[in-house]
């Protein structure tokens, strides 16, 4: 028995004896000794994970909560006891799911309520590593509605509540509700002063604060932008946290929130704290000397901010070599570097993909409105070859980011022709279009759209390689993105197309499908529908044959449209739709048959809008054209039905486009 | 003549725009109430005025005739016909940049861009051709308005930035802790135009067109461009670096770190009694023998001379291996004496009258004084501390000491340079053969010390962008060999300036047509070595320079063409 024992000692892990000691003296009832245990218990495990885990096995934590949850204990203890957990909390992840799933955050938030200084910052210390590790428990925070207000209140007590207390906000504002509730409890009343604090660990995350909440928020960042720190303009201080002698991550996160104030028209893009601060430092933060991490965040950032200023787009491109700086991440890990290094190539693996999209991204926003810029771009060496590969990348991101850059660049018509006709671009942007999510096929589709318009040489490979039967299916998608896109590349593939490809279209399509698009309930996709329609009847032959083949759905569509609540813009394109059927032989025939339709026409002759009396009256002039066969008795008719005098009567109209086709439509009557 | 106001309301607003941008930094500066010379001296702390002038004008006597100057010589116009490039002329500032300003900037504002607005803007050296644009010649550099191309000593510019004119602001930084520069518009950073810049260079400007009209802000306004805060990154890079040098021994010994710092200096650079006497008085001791020290300078001697052949077949007989292992060292003193055989100094060409190498020893007459001031870990003065200590080796052997003591110091100090070439190719040319000789011995210490790691550095050289690495380490002179040898490469770019300028003093290979056959042939080996070299450690660009630099050499018309070239340069 006893041999037994010491075996038994000399087989266990000293820690562990050691561990049951420190659990026996946690239970005691000498309150000192127990302070003085917890205390030990604290040295232990400091800086020892293997120790902190085994700690938690023999089930601490229940106990320390215990401590202080309770009341009456010495606020030491309970101290002490907040202290060792935050240890804990440093741990490894595991760790930290382990201490939520004891439900340490709901407890420790409602400690925050105590008055001793010393017990707040123990309970905000632990909660700050719980909340910034990876597995944060973000809805623990705003299930109590105390929690938020009671932060901001204790918030300016210490260096150290200011420091948690703003990390923990920092990680845990996730949501626009997030920022309305944090907004609405002054949150930049509160942490406006920390950000002049003479503290680096205070002033840091505060920052990160005025990030979070800035992104995507005008209401907050125009708020923001007018708060004052001791009678200063707080973006004024955040230019000042954005000088170069400061650490890289303030300047970038100075920079990332000014952007996100500027998107939020919160910053007028000409502001010169954008010119002059935060796009430069974004730009420096994209060069060779930064970490990875850097570049990658600095690149997104750029991308964001220049996205829809095409100065701030024009400045970029020359500033500091910013085009091929980006292109180098194109080219990483370079094929120079030894792979000797194995740890080393791991990271650069692991952010090569994050630099590529990053770099795409950068580059679809520098191309996005101008034509210089672009071309810039597409002379940078190898870089149409790495667009094109990103287009195939394993990685969503890359490719996502590959199709908004080309997207950007198919806006140049001299692109279309060269570079992306010597890259063959549409061969792997149809084949991404295969199997895409939403996300992707939005901007993939938009791209083809360019590719297929008409004097791009794309668009015979495109037809050939079944680009009809996938847009026809992109018309009939959920989202009205989708189909709209769908529909308008359509519309182009059908301008000035020959009959052939018409043909196919409207096989593809199926005039079911096509009406239905009539009746979309996304007035952009009806007036690219009409267009389409438009674009197919146009040249006699083909006016003719396609209302030989469809005439009566489509004038039923016609006047359904006609007679509907729709825009000036959308019925202006619907009689220019039967202004081009009137212009067919037999066509002619569909519109004259239609007493009701013709009548139609006539009201609109007189209707309050002139683009739509020109619409109309042009229609009429078709109708009327004297070379044409019987005209004689399409004049009669039209004149009986006191067309003439209408158009006699629009000859004091002040338009002068109308005037001139009255004037027209007149000298047609014999 | 509404576009040129119109331009100016806009630069106007533009800098107004940058002002109100940052008004701490305003508030700082207080713009308002700052006069000019207390602006350039919180921007330029560091510079003794007394000894080192900052340009603040344009220079009435250092134009071409087509130059006008008005507005205290800060405007400049154009007053020739501009009928083509001939007509182009620069003028410079009253005085080079100081070494000592470590950032220095200028911005130029365009008030008129005339006709054509050939306009350039940059740097030159003092005596480059002033009937030119910056840039179109050797130490000359600049930024041109009508294509926005930069030029690099060079006929050809280079894609560079944007276009400017009237009512663009172009600013002109010079970074003389990295010798980079780069430019400005309208408050913008253009990224890096020129590398491996030299010292001294003048702010210059050069117009070609009637009607071109530009003014000077030589710090006399505040700027467009945020200078300030580009410096405080460098005082905060400096700082970081200082702060985590590496200090290898335990706490409170730094003395005897610094101790050695010394004694290694004196070891390496070979002065042997100087080196025992501080050894002695400070209890340390050094590895090195004495006659391997001596054996060194003879080496040293030698390449000093341009009697490169003897000085690499000495290293042999030596240090039996020592080149074998280091191919690129080779090929460097190799390449150095294919230019002593062209001018004829090297051994191989030379015949036995032919004069002796130490009449080429001259100097710039103010090194000894800014020797003596020397000291200083400012990574600013690194440069120029290297070049000038070569420089008092070099001197050492005119004066006849044959074994150098302490007392040098003093005697080079007061030893004015007494040789008839003053112009200043023969400076640079000297540098030359000193960089050369000083990365020559760097090694060898190296070698000595370290054989193993040298070796991978070396290889590293070749591959790595270890050359590129820039100032950060540059100036921990005497503690890291690597970054020695790496401006020794960059020094040898000015190798063709001596090649021009010898071959017009010079008959080609002392004259004798055997030599010069023997010149080519020993070219084409060397070519040879490049190209082993390079499939044998991948691309060394530092090689390709100093190679690129002959090159043309190895083929006899080209040759001739960069001699009739090397006239222009003679101002």
């Amino acid at each position: 028995m006893l041999m037994d024992t010491s075996d038994m000692i000399c087989d266990t892990y000293p820690g562990e004896m050691i561990g049951r000691e420190y659990m026996e003296n946690l239970y005691g009832e000498d309150m000192d000794r127990v302070l003085h245990s917890v205390v030990k218990l604290k040295n232990a495990v400091i800086g020892n994970n293997k120790q902190k885990f085994h700690m938690m096995s023999l089930g601490v934590v229940g106990r320390l909560l215990e401590f202080i949850q309770n009341e009456r204990a010495a606020v030491g203890l309970r101290t002490e006891s907040a202290i060792v957990l935050g240890s804990l909390a440093k741990g490894s992840q595991a760790n930290v799911k382990r201490l939520v799933d004891s439900g340490v955050v709901p407890i420790l938030l409602q400690c925050l309520n105590n008055s001793n200084l010393k017990f707040v910052e123990g309970c905000l210390r632990c909660l700050r590593s719980i909340f910034t590790s990876q597995a944060a428990p973000v809805e623990l925070l705003y299930t109590d509605p105390g929690v938020v207000p009671h932060m901001l209140d204790i918030v300016s007590q210490s260096p150290t509540t200011q420091e948690c207390i703003c990390s923990i906000l920092a990680q845990c504002c996730k949501t626009s509700e997030h920022q309305g509730l944090l907004y609405s409890n002054g949150v930049i009343e509160s942490l406006a002063p920390l950000l002049a604090s003479k503290m680096y660990k205070v002033q840091m995350p505060a920052l990160r604060v005025f990030c979070v909440i800035t992104y995507t928020n005008q209401i907050v960042s125009s708020a923001v932008a007018s708060a004052t720190v001791s009678e200063r303009p707080l973006p004024d201080l955040l230019v000042e946290l954005c000088l170069r002698d400061k650490s890289v991550e303030m300047q970038m996160s100075s920079a990332k929130c000014l952007t996100y104030m500027c998107r939020a028209n919160a910053l007028s893009s000409q502001d010169s704290k954008i010119v002059y601060k935060a796009l430069p430092t974004l730009i420096r933060m994209c060069k060779k000397d930064r970490r990875l991490e850097e570049r990658v965040e600095g690149a997104e950032t750029l991308a964001y901010l220049i996205e829809v200023d095409l100065e701030l787009q024009r400045i970029a491109s020359y500033s500091d070599h910013l085009i091929p700086t980006l292109s180098e991440f194109l080219r990483y890990p370079s094929t120079q570097t030894t792979v000797m290094d194995l740890k080393r190539l791991d990271y650069d693996m692991k952010h090569s993909y994050e630099l590529r999209a990053a770099a795409l991204m950068a580059f679809a926003s520098l191309g996005a409105n101008d034509e210089d810029i672009r071309k810039k771009i597409i002379e940078t060496e190898n870089l149409m070859d790495h667009v094109v590969c990103g287009l195939s990348d394993p990685v969503i991101r890359v490719r996502l980011a590959a199709v908004r850059c080309l997207h950007s660049l198919s806006r140049s018509v001299q692109q279309l022709r060269t570079s992306f006709q010597d890259h063959a671009v549409w061969k792997p942007l149809m084949k991404l279009l295969q199997n895409a999510d939403d996300d992707m096929l939005t901007v993939a589709s938009s791209t083809l759209c360019n590719l297929l318009l008409e004097f791009s040489p794309s668009k015979e490979p495109m037809l050939e390689s079944g680009a009809v039967d996938l847009l026809c299916d992109l018309t009939k998608r959920d989202d009205p993105a989708l189909r709209l896109n769908g529909i308008w590349a359509l519309m182009n593939m059908a301008f000035q197309a020959e009959q052939k490809v018409k043909s196919q279209i409207l096989v593809a399509l199926g005039t079911d499908q096509l009406f239905k698009l009539l009746s979309d309930p996304d007035v952009n996709v009806l007036m690219k529908t009409l267009g389409l329609l438009r674009n197919l009847l146009s040249n006699k032959p083909h006016i003719d044959h396609i209302m030989g083949m469809h005439g009566q759905q489509i004038m039923q569509a016609i006047v359904l449209i006609l007679e509907g609540e729709h825009t000036i813009e959308v019925k202006e394109q619907t009689l220019c739709i039967l202004a081009n059927i009137s212009d067919g032989t037999t066509a002619k025939d569909f519109i004259m048959a239609n007493d009701d339709v013709l009548k139609k026409i006539t009201n609109y002759m007189i209707h309050a809008n002139v683009r739509l009396q020109i619409a109309a009256t042009f229609c009429i002039s078709n109708l009327v054209w004297n070379e044409e066969e019987g005209a004689l008795e399409r004049q009669m008719k039209l004149r009986d039905m006191g067309v003439q005098k209408l158009l006699q009567q629009l000859l004091s109209s002040s338009d002068t486009v109308l005037f001139d086709k009255v004037k027209t439509a007149l000298q047609q009557f014999t | 003549m509404t576009g040129l106001t119109s331009g100016i309301v806009r630069q106007q607003q533009k800098a107004k725009m940058a002002d109100s941008g940052d008004s701490s930094a305003a508030e700082r500066n207080n713009s308002a109430s700052e006069t000019a010379d207390e602006r350039l001296k919180r921007i330029y702390s560091m510079v003794n005025e007394k000894e080192t002038p900052l340009p603040r004008s344009w220079s009435p006597k250092d134009k071409y005739n087509f130059i006008g100057l008005s507005q205290n010589n800060l405007r400049v116009h154009y007053k020739g016909i501009g009928k083509n490039h001939k007509d182009a002329a620069s003028v410079r500032a009253t005085h080079p940049i100081p070494s000592s300003c470590g950032i220095y900037y200028f911005e130029v504002k365009i008030v008129s861009k005339g006709r054509d607005g050939y306009m350039g803007i940059g740097l030159s050296a003092q005596g480059v051709n002033m009937n030119r644009l910056p840039g179109w010649d050797k130490h000359s550099y600049g930024y041109h308005g009508d294509d926005g191309h930069s030029f690099c000593s060079s006929g050809t510019g280079q894609p560079y930035g944007p276009t400017f004119t009237t009512g663009d602001v172009v600013g002109c930084c010079v970074n003389l802790i990295d010798n980079t520069c780069f430019y400005t518009k309208n408050g913008h950073n253009l990224g890096i135009a020129f590398t491996d810049l030299p010292h001294n260079l003048y702010p210059t400007v050069g117009l070609q067109t009637p009607g071109e009209i530009v003014d000077a802000n030589f710090g006399q306004q505040p700027f467009v461009y945020d200078i300030e805060d580009y410096m405080r990154e460098w005082h905060q890079k400096t700082r970081v670096t200082i702060e985590s040098f590496p200090v290898p021994d335990h706490k409170g010994e730094w003395q005897k770190t610094l101790q050695r710092m010394v004694s290694t200096y004196l070891v390496h650079h070979g002065y042997c009694s100087t080196a025992e006497a501080f050894a002695k008085s400070t209890g340390q001791s050094f590895t090195e023998e004495l006659t391997s020290m001596k054996n060194r300078q003879r080496i040293q001697k030698l390449v000093l001379a341009g009697r490169m052949g003897e000085a690499i077949d000495t290293t042999q007989s030596l240090y039996p291996g020592l080149l074998e292992r280091n191919p690129n060292l080779l090929f460097v003193l190799k390449c150095r004496q294919f230019v002593e055989m062209v001018n004829g100094t090297d051994s191989e060409v030379r015949g036995l009258s032919a004069r002796s190498p130490k009449s080429r020893n001259s100097s710039g007459s103010s090194t000894g004084s800014e020797y003596r001031s020397s000291p200083s870990l400012s990574p600013s003065h690194h440069r120029m501390d290297t070049q000038r200590a070569n420089g008092k080796i070099e001197r050492t052997y005119v004066t006849g000491n044959k074994s150098p003591n302490t007392g040098e110091l003093i005697n080079t100090k007061s030893n004015p340079s007494t040789s008839a070439n003053q112009d200043h190719a023969s400076v640079a040319e000297m540098n030359a053969v000193n960089s050369v000789t000083n990365g020559f011995s760097s090694n060898q210490v190296d070698v000595e010390m370290e054989v193993e790691e040298y070796n991978s550095q070396m290889v590293c050289n070749g591959v790595s962008s270890r050359v590129n690495d820039g100032a950060s380490t540059s100036y921990m002179n005497g503690c890291s060999h690597n970054s020695q040898h790496r401006e020794d490469l960059m020094e040898t770019d000015d190798f063709d300036t001596d090649k021009e300028v010898q071959s017009q003093r010079r008959q080609l290979c002392g004259g004798s047509q055997a030599a010069i056959e023997k010149m080519l042939q020993f070219g084409r080996e060397l070519q040879g070595m490049s190209v082993q070299l390079r499939r044998q450690y991948g691309k060394n660009e530092a090689n390709k320079k100093v190679l690129q630099v002959k090159l043309p050499l190895t083929d006899t018309p080209v040759y001739y063409k960069c001699h009739s070239l090397g006239g222009s340069y003679r101002a």
